[in-house]
């Protein structure tokens, strides 16, 4: 669809994977997600078929993987504390590449890590094959209260309005000679942001009664009819019964 | 005939007591097209809001096609008053033009297949038709200012009130948007401060200043009149003359 390139995350399509309604894909990852934080840590042979389920997703849904590993990078601040338990968790450690390392440390990074990660794929998987006006929608589907959904809405249209004004509101600084180096000369920077904020609360004002002109009475009112059969939901839910499965051997 | 708008001793003051409106009488009948001018702070948008029932009329009242503004039709009121606001981004607030263009319909109970029809028409009628899954964000102004037109059509409206609808576009822009407006028919209320826009599209001009009318009459003649128009801080643009 036409907003696809203003929510870089999706990647437009037309496979199974794509079709799917959105409320039945979010179930799928949600319960997908779940089984993955569940299997036990010591299981890893399990984590390495959640990933090969993952994979059969991708194919079905044919993502490229270097799309997947570019919007993957969100994670790096988490590998980071991953990578660094190791070196100063205490308890019993073990020697590696001439490294004290620490047993629990290294368990509790790579726990970290790999459900990280797996849980990172399965929402960018999420992500690339459901634009996010659908995903609002599926979430009201899921009856997930209109407040929150109404919020997810507006942000999703507003975030670029409002970053465009501080764009311009950064150029009109720097057009009179701001050029902060220091701390002490941050002053109009912390200033625009105060009025970004008074300016995006009267927007805020005034998109209401532009609502309200227009029978707004609380709740959004729910766009396109979506039928799921019990064949869609079944077929989806194939991948989702397979983690819970897998993290279930995972204690046996 | 029922008048599309009829408006007889409106006054309102802000809860702050700032009095805006000191008892506005205005008529309107159906397919008119009139421009409200007036200078900054005149009243002009106090009583647009006062159209759709925003704001509660302090004494007088207001009437759309017959029907009062007063709660118990606050809904069916607001659905026969279409107000496009100046800044087209507080109005297109749907992640997609089309999604937009349904909210109003939607909220008044319009259901499928009717709702696509009304969503396609409105496009149609503003020659958008073909943006219908885009996001408002990669729109132009002036294409931005069609779709937040299309979007109160969209609910079929006894009367359209426009607020500045030719601020920020460029020429072609501006013109463009007034053959949309005049190929509507449609009864109008333009709020202005565009002369020469108020000339080319009302035959009618409605003065407010200082929360009253102070003049009613065809557009041309109220334009050619500089000590009038001196008087409450109007002015033809540079080279113009009528």
């Amino acid at each position: 669809m036409g907003a696809g390139h203003a929510h870089s995350l999706h990647h437009a399509g037309d496979s199974v994977v794509h079709r799917l309604p959105a409320h039945v894909k979010v179930v799928v990852a949600f319960v997908m997600v779940i089984a993955v934080v569940a299997t036990p840590r010591e299981a890893f042979w399990v984590f390495g078929a959640h990933l090969a389920l993952l994979v059969a997703v991708w194919i079905a849904a044919r993502l490229p993987v270097a799309a997947i590993a570019a919007r993957s990078l969100i994670e790096a601040p988490f590998v980071v504390l991953a990578v660094l338990l190791p070196f100063f968790a205490t308890g019993p450690r073990t020697e590696f590449l001439g490294l004290s390392l620490s047993v629990d440390g290294l368990l509790a990074g790579w726990n970290i890590l790999v459900k990280g990660t797996l849980g990172v794929l399965i929402s960018v998987t999420l992500g690339m094959t459901t634009p996010v006006r659908d995903l609002l929608a599926g979430l009201s589907r899921l009856r997930v209260p209109g407040l929150v959904t109404t919020i997810a809405t507006l942000m999703v249209r507003y975030l670029e309005v409002i970053a465009a004004e501080a764009r311009r509101m950064r150029l009109a600084r720097v057009a009179r000679g701001h050029d902060p180096r220091f701390l002490w000369q941050i002053g109009p920077t912390i200033r625009g942001v105060g009025t970004l904020f008074l300016r995006s609360y009267e927007r805020g004002e005034r998109v209401h009664l532009a609502m309200l002109a227009r029978g707004y009475t609380g709740t959004m009112p729910l766009l396109g009819d979506v039928v799921t059969s019990r064949r869609t939901w079944t077929l989806a839910l194939l991948p989702a019964a397979a983690a819970v499965v897998l993290a279930t051997t995972g204690y046996v | 005939m029922t008048p599309s708008l009829e408006v007889s001793g409106l006054a309102f003051a802000y809860p702050d007591g700032h009095q805006a409106l000191f008892g506005v009488d205005l008529r309107i009948e159906r397919g008119e097209r009139v421009a409200l001018l007036g200078p900054n702070g005149a009243g002009k948008t106090t009583l647009v809001l006062h159209l759709n029932g925003v704001h509660r009329a302090g004494a007088g009242t207001v009437s759309v096609g017959g029907l009062e503004v007063s709660k118990p039709h606050l809904q069916e009121i607001r659905r026969r008053v279409g107000v496009v606001f100046q800044d087209p981004d507080d109005q297109l607030f749907m992640p997609t033009v089309g999604d937009d263009v349904a909210f109003g319909p939607a909220n008044f109970g319009v259901i499928e297949p009717e709702l696509s029809l009304r969503v396609k028409q409105a496009l149609d009628a503003v020659g958008m038709g073909e943006h219908a899954d885009r996001s408002p964000m990669h729109l132009s102004g002036g294409q931005r200012r069609r779709v937040a037109l299309a979007t109160v059509l969209a609910c079929d409206p006894e009367i359209l009130v426009l607020d500045e609808p030719s601020s920020n576009l460029d020429p072609v822009a501006r013109r463009e948007l007034a053959e949309v407006l005049l190929g509507l028919d449609r009864t109008m209320l333009m709020v202005t401060h565009d002369l020469p826009y108020a000339l080319q599209l009302c035959p009618r001009s409605v003065v407010i200043d200082e929360g009253v009318v102070v003049a009613d009459g065809p557009t041309r003649e109220l334009l050619a009149d500089p000590a009038f128009l001196a008087e409450h801080r109007l002015e033809l643009p540079f080279g113009f003359s009528v």
